[in-house]
């Protein structure tokens, strides 16, 4: 089994869960809380990476990030190295690419808390910040492990982004999914299958804490 | 002294629309806001605490302004000193009773706060649960944690929004006890909302009746509530009879007025009120306000006795609950002892007595 691309890919995956956690939390206030009547439009970029296919991500990703594009220019002249098959450039696709998983948990828990208990918290002088810290977050909290574990597992297991954008540089940008990939190309069907389970585990354990935490955020089963 | 004069306009759903229109002036003690459901009663309180904007007009706590259109005065919520229960109470379910209670004394001394706390927890009578989560508490001391939540802030206005309803008398009495034992030392206006005609009584002290987004009457519940001026209002303050009927005689030198009831041959006298001659009115009556004979009475001062027979019995406890047909269809309740000695049943011929000032006018 490659450790290296294990390691790699688990590095990845916590560093997008948890800026992806920082920055949804107060897109998702906003898109649960505002009454914006354009709010769909945001709704829709959000869930954009949901329905595109992760080349087509991954290909406009790479065009901004290479050395004509403007991210790539900016991040050039500011670091005076590119910012294409970097493990940074694969940090930056992979948020755009697991930005819903974290955002639409968030927004559905944000939503079915009781309004009146904002009301509440109001009435009794708290601001919205204390009101965030005190109320909104804690009745949340389903919704945050659910963004959390969810925005993990997905990043662990992306391919097409990681493909387009970080190439397959060993130790900076192939992970274990490239990894499982390359073997396969080269026939090696053992290496490939201990790699595949261990994905498998990783993804079935994941969505066991996901529902055992709570089934009602983001379930496609029926509530019970 | 809360001054409120305020107007909202809802939009309209399909043909329906509604309008917020208030003008109301609100002193220290307990005012009932009192009217059927969806009277706008709430959205009332929604607007004074800062959680609803009206479109016009202004609403005034003595001389500090929390809202005004033309100035452009729209105070937060946070920043109008007002304690509000709400119907749902909406205790916060992860915090436990004492943490519900301090959440709005942050900004308060630690010394103080304590101090408050236990005031204001011993005079709700929760001391002992402390510890315990909203899901752990019964209705009453839920309706309880709610009220010392929002008192314990010492806010200078208290919204009641329907918090004890659900309880039984004696323990609602007790509570209101407790709120009254609280605003003595406070001295503070206190609405309370309700649609419970029982409640009314229970707080007895000033009423304001509202209906459709309108203050209909305002006075002491006798006044207000058992002669209701309303169709809306007679329905709200528990008049199970409301017959629609003509006016077909004027006396004014007895004071009288005679009402031909729709569907029947019918007439009922009534106290003299503002319909004309030929007008389509409503008449209220109490079903426990009619007394029922077996045989027809003589020597009677009620002036309405009408013939008619029962159709059918209901037993509720220990009331029983006639529906009598004298031309149109009357509800009585007399008691279950006197339904046995009566030996009411269907199909008996039964004689309706009415006082005079048993029988309200109501306008639509």
């Amino acid at each position: 089994m490659n450790v290296e691309a294990l390691v790699l890919s688990l590095r990845l995956a916590c560093t997008v869960s948890a800026i992806l956690l920082v920055v949804s939390l107060p897109l998702a206030y906003w898109l649960a809380f505002t009454s914006w009547r354009g709010k769909f439009l945001l709704e829709s970029v959000v869930a954009l990476p949901l329905v595109l296919p992760p080349t087509v991500l991954g290909f406009y990703a790479l065009i901004a990030m290479g050395p004509h594009g403007a991210l790539g220019k900016l991040w050039q002249s500011l670091f005076g190295h590119p910012l294409a098959f970097t493990f940074t450039g694969l940090v930056l696709a992979s948020l755009l690419y697991s930005l819903p998983f974290a955002v639409q948990p968030l927004v559905a828990s944000f939503e079915s808390l009781d309004r009146r208990l904002l009301d509440a918290s109001s009435m009794l002088g708290a601001s919205r910040t204390r009101a965030f810290f005190r109320i909104i977050l804690p009745l949340a909290w389903p919704g945050v492990i659910t963004a959390l574990v969810l925005s993990f597992a997905h990043t662990l297991g992306e391919f097409g982004v990681v493909l387009m954008v970080g190439g397959n540089l060993a130790g900076i940008t192939r992970t274990v999914s490239i990894d499982i990939y390359d073997r396969v190309q080269a026939l090696d069907y053992k290496g490939a299958h201990q790699t595949a389970l261990l994905l498998l585990l990783i993804s079935f354990l994941v969505l066991s804490v996901v529902y055992g935490v709570n089934r009602r955020i983001w379930s496609p089963w029926p509530n019970r | 002294m809360l001054s409120v004069r305020i107007q909202k306009q809802f939009r309209t759903v399909g043909t329906s629309s509604f309008q917020l229109q208030i003008s109301a002036e609100f002193s220290s003690g307990f005012t009932v806001l009192f009217g059927p459901s969806g009277a706008g009663k709430s959205t009332l309180l929604d607007c004074i605490a800062g959680l609803a904007k009206p479109d016009e007009g202004w609403i005034k706590l003595g001389q500090e302004i929390f809202f005004d259109a033309e100035k452009q005065i729209s105070l937060p919520p946070q920043k109008r000193g007002i304690g509000y229960v709400f119907q749902s109470l909406a205790l916060f379910p992860h915090l436990s009773v004492e943490e519900n209670v301090e959440y709005g004394l942050s900004g308060v001394a630690a010394s103080e706060r304590l101090e408050r706390m236990d005031r204001t927890l011993t005079a709700f009578h929760i001391q002992d649960l402390r510890r315990r989560k909203p899901g752990e508490l019964s209705g009453g001391e839920k309706q309880r944690v709610a009220l010392a939540r929002s008192v314990v802030t010492e806010p200078r206005l208290l919204l009641l929004d329907e918090p004890l309803t659900g309880l039984d008398g004696g323990l609602r009495q007790a509570i209101l006890e407790d709120l009254r034992g609280w605003n003595v030392g406070h001295r503070i206006p206190i609405l309370y909302v309700t649609h419970n005609r029982e409640e009314v009584d229970a707080i007895g002290d000033h009423v304001v009746a509202i209906v459709d987004g309108h203050v209909r009457e305002s006075g002491i519940p006798r006044t207000v509530l058992d002669a209701p001026r309303a169709v809306a209002l007679a329905q709200a303050a528990g008049f199970e009879n409301l017959l629609p009927g003509c006016v077909v005689e004027h006396r004014p030198a007895d004071g009288v007025m005679r009402i031909a009831l729709d569907s029947s041959k019918c007439e009922l006298e009534i106290p003299l009120g503002s319909a004309q001659l030929g007008e389509t009115v409503q008449v209220a009556i109490r079903a426990g306000d009619i007394l029922l004979a077996t045989q027809a009475p003589h020597g009677l001062s009620a002036r309405n006795v009408l013939p008619g027979t029962v159709e059918s019995l209901e037993t509720r406890g220990s009331l029983v609950v006639a529906r009598v047909n004298a031309g149109a269809l009357f509800t009585v309740h007399v008691t279950l002892s006197a339904a046995r000695t009566l030996q009411l049943s269907p199909g008996l011929a039964v004689w309706l007595v009415l006082k005079t000032h048993s029988c309200h006018l109501v306008s639509p």
